[in-house]
């Protein structure tokens, strides 16, 4: 007698896990992306300041 | 910070370029797996995150091994660098596999070996970033992160071989699967087509993070002299 290995009809209905996994993938690469514009502009105000501190100390 | 290298700008183009092709091909190309469904799609960036944290932590270490020959502090910027990458892949990698975990193993997560290895491995490199937070002085700072990023690469490979070294339940992708594995599939041409594009795509997306990553880690260096020398 020949033995099949169960195989459903259809596939699971895993769409909501699909479209969760891939809200976390763009998700989290935006929030880093985000993360570095972030700390890249408020480096630019630490260095303006800066500039602005050295100009009134020469003056 | 300067202006952008024209080289960069490519890049990101590029890098975005690829990225629109990878995710649609994850969802119009590849076909739908037969037993597990739409989540099966999930494992194309899932892998791929994977891919790129571990290599990050293997730039960290080398970029760690050359800065203790050179001493020149631009290779701690890499290091520190590909480390910050290479966790938030990591995290990529341990949440969408929880999230393929659940309808498929049943469980959201379980303490099996690979992903057990995976969470170390994320751990150690949360830890990095404390040590070099209580550090103060940049030199010692930069030696102690070189030496930790090498010691802990250790967890890479032991992540890497976790899957086929011990009983476990996760799938390997390049290899045999052990008999216990839950949710492995045998890829067609068409998944195996995008799951190769997909770890392309994901190098170019760390080589292009990786970039813009280093040339915030100069500039802050940059500023930070400035505050040192204002103090002066």
């Amino acid at each position: 007698m020949l033995f099949l290995p169960y195989l459903p009809d259809h596939p699971a209905e895993t769409s909501g896990y699909m479209i969760a996994g891939y809200v976390v993938i763009f998700g989290v690469m935006l929030i880093y992306l985000a993360s570095l514009i972030l700390r890249s502009r408020s480096l630019s105000q630490d260095l303006e300041l800066l500039e602005d501190l050295q100009d009134e100390s020469e003056a | 910070m300067g202006s952008k290298p024209t080289l960069l700008k490519i890049l990101d183009v590029v890098t975005v370029l690829l990225l629109v092709v990878a995710t649609s091909m994850v969802f119009f190309y590849a076909p739908m797996e037969a037993v597990m469904g739409q989540v099966q799609r999930v494992f194309y960036f899932h892998v791929a995150a994977g891919w790129v944290g571990m290599l990050s932590f293997l730039v960290a270490a080398v970029a760690g091994i050359v800065y203790l020959r050179s001493g020149r502090r631009e290779w701690d910027i890499v290091g520190l660098s590909a480390v910050e990458i290479g966790m938030v892949f990591a995290f990529i990698n341990i949440v969408t596999g929880s999230i393929w975990a659940r309808p498929i193993w049943n469980t959201w997560w379980t303490w099996d070996p690979r992903l057990t290895t995976a969470t170390i491995m994320e751990l150690i490199y949360a830890a990095y970033l404390m040590l070099r937070q209580g550090i103060e002085d940049p030199d010692r700072r930069a030696r102690f992160g070189a030496v930790y990023a090498i010691v802990g690469f250790l967890s890479v490979p032991l992540t890497f071989f976790s899957a086929r070294l011990f009983r476990t339940i996760h799938p390997v992708v390049i290899g045999t699967n052990q008999p216990g594995a839950e949710g492995a599939f045998d890829m067609t041409p068409l998944m195996l087509q995008t799951f190769l594009f997909s770890l392309l795509t994901f190098t170019f997306i760390f080589a292009d993070l990786l970039w813009h990553r280093i040339r915030l880690g100069r500039f802050a260096e940059k500023v930070e002299q400035l505050k040192l020398k204002a103090m002066i």
